[in-house]
């Protein structure tokens, strides 16, 4: 915010803009110099570019009962004999156009998923922070209820939440409302992974000479936390960001696999797996196999991303 | 024949925009049994040229040109197998922090033990009474039962004692201490710093000692080179180094010293910093600091040309004769 | 000291303690001792019942090895730690009790310098943000043109170019940053600083130029400072009182000229003579024997009586306290005491 006050000094040094700074810092470097960062970039880029324009790429929409009709249900993707050129990717058990299904469902488990973990970043950001800093007591307790909670598997919590609810509201309350049901439980189930990584990150930078600087300043707790402890603490969230991502739609498609989440209406790709599973003998394979490769290749590419963010970020091998 | 002798030795570093020249043309001898400092700031490249000394530069570092002989062989060219042959054998380290020098996991014995064994044939015994030895000759107390102990059961000092002992080990011909006293206190330094001049005369061991103490040089060695930016500015004997410093960069570092100037006055400073690798103008690399910059500095290297007894890099050393007259610094 | 009662010093410290629990709670306090169970807390002994007194413009040095305890005092004086025992007072005020906001006033009298500029400036922050956040903080109803103002003349004061102001403090040399924790330390025109080895991190030739920095930093905003170093002639060279501590404790406190001159405390004695002299006649170096004992048990008596070679049965048995000498030096010593000091004799 200040950057700007003795920027227009005569003589000050013109800062190029941001995006090329970091285009030109050690980041975009060893951005550039990776071709398997590069390459899952792009791919990432795609997914998700396709999947947040599925409105405008899809031919079909699959939320529309009235463009679905059952008897073109089962058609085989292109390569396949049989197929028929409207449905490039085939059709799955209704009818839908499976490209257009794909599409959405895929925009379904993105936004889930980005959702889920940002409920997890700013559980488990703020509690990690004020567990590494009050320390004492406070840190004591909120460590032990992470502990507690590491305890329970993620999923099998959510299995028992997503069964309740749906019994308690019954299934037409609870397709309507899934999305926030599954961000919620996914983003609550796996704070503790988030607020353990920062409290570590949070206790290394508080030894640092430049806090003891702002406490000598007369700062408050929270201006110390907010303004100099937590932008230095931003590598290991990035990092975990990504890989959180990853996991909740991971997550995300196995509980729509056991039915206790995305309703066949509206399916995420998780729902159009398991939906497709009852075919997968009758020959009708690529109503699971196709949304299964993506789901798969998505969850790649962004674990590759983790990994070279991870690299990159590393503060032993980075010197900011 | 020179213990070792150090021909126009070059190290660069690999960047992302192309090598960077990290030691510039490096030439020095060696006698058998002469003590040598290596004086400079951090990032004028003294501890590169240890490390290539050894032969231990990692990547991104690497020796670009020139010849190290060591006993007539050229390091620089010798096979992995025959390096590791000679380091802690012929050419021993000692490194700055005693605290990570030692394998915390295995005790004092055994990682002398391991040493030895992995240089000469010897049984454990041996190796072992060949250890006590060593301990004893750097006065360490009971020796027998610091074999059994572990690195993090000794005091700082004693770690350094020890990693001296482990030096000696193997009677090597060449020491080269990289700040052996930095993280140590004034008072053990003291003892330290005496040790390892007794056991240098002592055992006719040749001794390169990097540090940017000028105290502590001028209390150990016979001769001392000064380095900035990459580069030999000035060397000869550490006496007319000390008290009749030629290059201007040496006698600013000397003047610079809380001791030089009467209590309440202001230190005599070097204006500015040492240039990066990244930043190195052109000429002369001390050009963007000294007060005697002349036409030359700015577009040519100086060379380095032997003035009275030491041998000085500067353009203007006699015009400096001139104008400032010597410090009386004894 | 020979300090005059008529006026108050600037800080006052009063028997201050330290100690720093090694095991906390109730069961890591619980041992087995000869078979049996027994509360048993261990601490580490940082600083133990030091007094001391700086008067307004003075530079008190306060010297001594790793592990002295040199920088719990400076850290208590500045409020980073609670003393355990004791008492500090700034100007006839006590602090080391006010928590919050009721140190706001003093946060704007006393500052403090750290030793590594590498870790003491947010590396997050460009140079302009780290010196306009404490003017915004303490100032809240300047104008934005004031502020820049202001952290512009401190910036030229401190010999920084402001046009650095856009710069992150990891494009910036050691001694560049260090001018930057000044000139920190300096946008709330502070009276007292506390520097804690400002310049042992720097290399020697940027030594001198912070050195002087603080030199005239003194001059022109008659600050008083408390300067916490390992390295003996930079405290001839810089301050006018000095204290030297051993093992959380004085040994020896006078002027600096006085010290020098004329040094008492046998671990004084032994320290200045380890300092390596560039002159060839290098007064010999007095040995001690064996290192510093740990501050988790210390030795019995004197602090320094297992490495001081004129240690007798006295001074196992009895603390010595600080007494006034004739050329008003302070020392904590049985030996000086019993004049038998001829028996230090340089090896």
């Amino acid at each position: 915010m200040s950057n700007s006050v003795f920027g227009n000094q005569p003589g000050a040094p013109s800062k190029p803009s941001r995006i090329l700074a970091i285009w030109n810092s050690n980041i975009g470097y060893s951005f550039r110099s990776n071709p398997v960062a590069v390459v899952s970039m792009a791919v990432f880029l795609l997914i998700v570019l396709a999947a947040f324009c599925a409105p405008l790429l899809a031919p079909y929409n699959p939320y529309d009962p009235a463009q679905i009709d059952i008897m073109n249900s089962e058609y085989p993707p292109f390569w396949v004999d049989g197929a028929l050129e409207e449905f490039s990717l085939g059709t799955d058990d209704q009818g839908r156009d499976l490209l257009s299904t794909i599409l959405y469902g895929t925009r379904l488990s993105l936004i889930i998923g980005i959702c889920a973990v940002a409920v997890q970043t700013v559980l488990g950001v703020s509690l990690g922070l004020i567990s590494g800093y009050v320390g004492g007591r406070t840190d004591n307790l909120l460590m032990r209820i992470a502990d507690i909670q590491l305890s329970f598997s993620t999923l099998m919590v959510a299995i028992i939440f997503l069964a309740i609810t749906q019994a308690m509201f019954g299934s037409e309350v609870f397709s309507r409302y899934a999305v926030i049901f599954l961000v919620a439980v996914i983003g609550v189930a796996e704070w503790p992974q988030y607020a353990r990584t920062v409290r570590a990150t949070v206790l290394a930078e508080k030894k640092k000479e430049y806090v003891d600087a702002a406490k000598v300043m007369g700062f408050g707790p929270l201006r110390i936390m907010m303004r100099h402890i937590l932008p230095n603490s931003l590598s290991p969230i990035f990092v975990i960001f990504t890989v959180q991502v990853a996991n909740a739609i991971i997550s995300e498609a196995s509980l729509s696999f056991l039915g206790l989440g995305m309703p066949p209406t509206q399916p995420s790709l998780g729902s159009l797996i398991s939906s497709g599973f009852d075919y997968i003998f009758s020959g009708s394979w690529w109503i699971t196999a196709i949304p299964g490769v993506v789901l798969v290749v998505l969850v790649l590419v962004i674990n590759l991303l983790g990994d070279w963010m991870r690299d990159v970020l590393n503060p032993k091998l980075y010197k900011g | 024949m020179s213990l070792l002798s150090v021909r126009d030795l070059t190290v660069k570093f690999g960047s992302r925009t192309g090598p960077v020249t990290a030691l510039n043309g490096i030439s020095f001898d060696l006698a058998r049994g002469e003590r040598l400092g290596i004086v400079g700031e951090s990032g004028a490249g003294k501890s590169i040229t240890g490390f290539a000394l050894m032969n231990l530069l990692s990547k991104p570092g690497y020796i670009d040109g020139g010849q190290i002989l060591f006993e007539g062989e050229d390091v620089a060219q010798m096979s992995p197998r025959d390096v590791r042959a000679m380091r802690g054998d012929r050419m021993a380290m000692i490194f700055q922090d005693p605290m990570v020098t030692l394998n915390p996991v295995l005790t004092i014995g055994q990682q002398m033990i391991e040493t030895l064994k992995a240089h000469r044939k010897l049984s454990t015994q041996e190796a072992r009474q060949i250890a006590l030895v060593k301990l004893k000759e750097v006065y360490i107390p009971s020796p027998q039962d610091r074999l059994d102990q572990y690195p993090h059961e000794l005091s700082g000092g004693m770690r350094q004692r020890i990693i001296i002992a482990m030096a000696l080990l193997l009677d090597p011909k060449l020491i080269i201490a990289d700040e052996p006293t930095t993280a140590l206190d004034v008072t053990i330094q003291a003892d330290i710093m005496a040790l390892l001049l007794e056991m240098c005369q002592s055992n006719q061991v040749g001794l390169i000692l990097i540090t940017h103490d000028l105290g502590v040089v001028s209390q150990v060695t016979e001769r001392t080179m000064v380095m900035y930016a990459g580069r030999i500015i000035e060397s000869g004997p550490t006496r007319s180094i000390i008290n009749d410093p030629q290059h201007p960069y040496t006698q600013g570092l000397i003047n610079a010293l809380p001791q030089q100037t009467p209590p309440g006055q202001r230190l005599k400073q070097i204006p500015g910093t040492m240039p990066t690798l990244a930043t190195m103008p052109k000429g002369c690399p001390f050009h963007t600091r000294c007060a005697l910059v002349g036409e030359g500095c700015m577009t040519h290297v100086p060379s380095i040309n032997q003035f009275g007894s030491s041998f000085v890099a500067c353009h203007e050393v006699h015009r400096l004769q001139n104008e400032v007259p010597a410090e009386d610094v004894s | 000291m020979n300090s005059q009662r008529d006026k108050t010093p600037l800080l006052r410290v009063d028997g201050l303690e330290k100690r720093f629990d090694l095991d906390r709670g109730i069961l890591e306090s619980l041992k087995f001792k000869n078979g049996k169970l027994a509360i048993e807390t261990r601490a580490v002994h940082a600083v133990n019942t030091i007094s001391f007194e700086v008067e307004k413009g003075d530079a008190l040095c306060v010297v001594g090895e790793s592990g002295c305890g040199k920088s719990t005092i400076a850290r208590m004086i500045a409020g980073l730690l609670s003393p355990s025992g004791g008492a500090i007072h700034y100007d006839g005020a006590r602090i080391d009790t006010l928590r919050g906001k009721a140190l706001l006033p003093l946060r704007k009298k006393l500052q403090m310098i750290f030793q590594n500029p590498y870790a003491s400036l947010n590396p997050r922050m460009t140079i302009a943000q780290t010196l306009a956040e404490p003017l915004r903080y303490h100032n809240p109803g300047q104008s934005k043109g004031e502020l820049q103002d202001k952290a512009i003349s401190v910036m030229k004061s401190v010999g920084v170019d402001p046009a650095w102001g856009a710069r992150y403090p990891h494009e910036l040399s050691g001694g560049q940053r260090q001018r930057i924790a000044i000139a920190r330390a300096l946008t709330v025109d502070p009276e007292f600083i506390v520097a804690d080895e400002p310049i042992s991190a720097l290399d020697v030739s940027i030594q001198a130029q912070v050195l002087n920095l603080m030199l005239e930093m003194q001059e022109t905003h008659g600050l008083t400072y408390l300067f916490i170093t390992h390295d003996l002639s930079v405290v001839e060279h810089f301050g006018t009182k000095v204290i030297v501590l051993y093992l959380g404790s004085i040994c020896e406190m006078a002027d600096t000229r006085t010290l020098f001159e004329a040094p008492k405390h046998p671990y004084t004695k032994a320290l200045l003579s380890a300092v390596p002299q560039l002159k060839e006649n290098q007064r010999s170096h007095i040995r001690l024997q064996g290192e510093i004992p740990t501050p988790i048990n210390l030795p019995s008596g004197c602090p320094f009586r297992t490495r001081c070679p004129i240690a007798n049965t006295r001074c196992a048995q009895e603390k010595p306290q600080p007494l006034q000498q004739a050329d008003g030096s302070v020392v904590a010593c049985h030996a000086v005491e019993e004049e038998r000091l001829g028996a230090l004799n340089p090896a």
